[in-house]
């Protein structure tokens, strides 16, 4: 009961800091982190998986008010809710589908690879979305990469701070 | 039929993602065709209020700079004032009086994507209609969008669906301005004849050829130009006078003549 309260105040708290803050950041004019895929990435994982993708897809939707973005951003988040089962499956293996992966203590290394795909995804979709022209394929690609870089960083720092007990010493 | 529910039962995740994915991907799509969304903007009641308290704090860490350019715009006008103290000799009902103004100011503002829009804390309670052109001191800002009762919404100039009129200050050569969204200080004014004499500098203004903005309305300066794949137009780079990282009070123009001019056009 208090897993699910306090998922919902991360929520609202990354929707406003998201909307408020981070997206004026643009840092080199065009770089922003967008943390707010942090609730999603690492939602809690025995949960029903319809629920899942109709919550993402109404979060996205809090950021496309946010933000101006005739709903671009729900449709990234709705692709990499739909598919993070099967990135879990790739990256976790055998310990996903026994069902005793903890997102509080991962191994770094298959943390790292499964948080840099799933933000890549997520971004090539985004600005494929948003800059909606083939012929401007490589400021789309240019785009993808360096502002998912930037959110790694953050999201992997937002990590470190509230889910991992893997102290190590 | 039985075999039908089954189906849907064990594939309802992917009919969900289905059927949510299309919704906002057309949502996308008709912006993209149309120009227009419909309901996500924020522009509306909850979202412009969370950005109008993030504005009453966040703008006094600007005022300084806000504050020179406005003394730089008054001591302008007054040099205006004063060159025209003596009575005007023209009959009142002569004079141009087409075009209204009112101030406001940014409550957010955007530039980093390849559509930006700018929302301000003026709406149709202070007569702000759509398409009414919006100036800064600085130049052209952008046209507005949509409005509701006390907040209204501007395509910035940086975004690649608007297009506006403009022309060389002094020749009358016309062309159509518009953003490829790869530089934010860089606009493209295209389909400008060859045969216009420009040179790297020269002023760009706005063209009478719109209602939207009155003639002569600084733009930007040529900063290079080259035939474009026709070889019979110019494709020109408009460095903008107006640096669109740091606006914060607008001036919104309003046609008073515009339903007069439309009548001769239909």
């Amino acid at each position: 009961m208090s897993n699910i309260f306090s998922n919902i105040i991360i929520a609202i708290f990354l929707i406003i800091i998201q909307g408020l803050f981070l997206n004026n950041v643009n840092f080199l004019e065009w770089l922003n982190p967008y943390i707010y895929l942090y609730f999603i990435i690492y939602f809690p994982l025995k949960s029903n998986r319809t629920l899942y993708i109709t919550i993402s897809f109404l979060y996205g939707l809090m950021i496309d008010f946010f933000s101006d973005m005739h709903a671009i951003h729900s449709a990234a988040c709705l692709i990499i809710a739909y598919s993070r089962p099967y990135f879990l499956k790739l990256y976790f293996g055998m310990a996903y589908e026994h069902q005793v992966v903890k997102f509080n203590s991962l191994e770094i290394k298959q943390n790292i690879f499964y948080l840099f795909n799933i933000i890549f995804i997520h971004h090539l979709t985004l600005f494929c979305l948003e800059i909606f022209d083939l012929t401007k394929i490589s400021l789309i690609l240019s785009n993808t990469l360096s502002n998912s870089i930037f959110t790694f960083f953050s999201i992997y720092v937002l990590y470190e701070f509230l889910l991992n007990n893997n102290k190590r010493s | 039929m039985q075999r039908i529910i089954y189906f849907l039962i064990r594939n309802k995740n992917f009919i969900l993602f289905l059927s949510l994915l299309i919704f906002s991907i057309s949502l996308n799509i008709n912006y993209n065709e149309y120009n227009k969304s419909k309901f996500i903007n924020s522009s509306n009641f909850i979202f412009s209020s969370l950005y109008e308290t993030q504005y009453t704090i966040s703008k006094y860490f600007n005022l300084e700079y806000q504050n020179k350019l406005l003394v730089a715009e008054n001591t302008e006008l007054k040099e205006i004032v004063y060159n025209h103290l003596r009575k005007d000799s023209i009959p009142e009902k002569f004079k141009n009086i087409g075009f209204g103004v009112t101030a406001s100011s940014v409550i957010k503002n955007s530039y980093s994507k390849s559509n930006n829009f700018i929302t301000i804390n003026k709406g149709f309670r202070d007569s702000i209609k759509l398409d009414n052109g919006v100036v800064s001191s600085n130049g052209v800002v952008g046209v507005i969008d949509k409005t509701t009762s006390n907040f209204s919404r501007i395509i910035s100039i940086l975004n690649t669906n608007l297009l506006l009129n403009a022309k060389f200050k002094n020749s009358n050569h016309f062309g159509v301005l518009s953003w490829d969204g790869l530089n934010i200080n860089i606009v493209q004014l295209k389909d400008v004849p060859k045969q216009a004499k420009v040179k790297i500098g020269d002023t760009v203004v706005t063209g009478g050829n719109s209602l939207i903005f009155p003639k002569d309305i600084l733009i930007g300066y040529v900063d290079s130009f080259k035939l474009d794949g026709s070889e019979n137009y110019l494709e020109l780079d408009i460095k903008l006078s107006v640096d669109m990282t740091n606006i914060e009070n607008l001036y919104i123009i309003d046609n008073n003549n515009i339903s007069e001019i439309n009548k001769l056009n239909e």
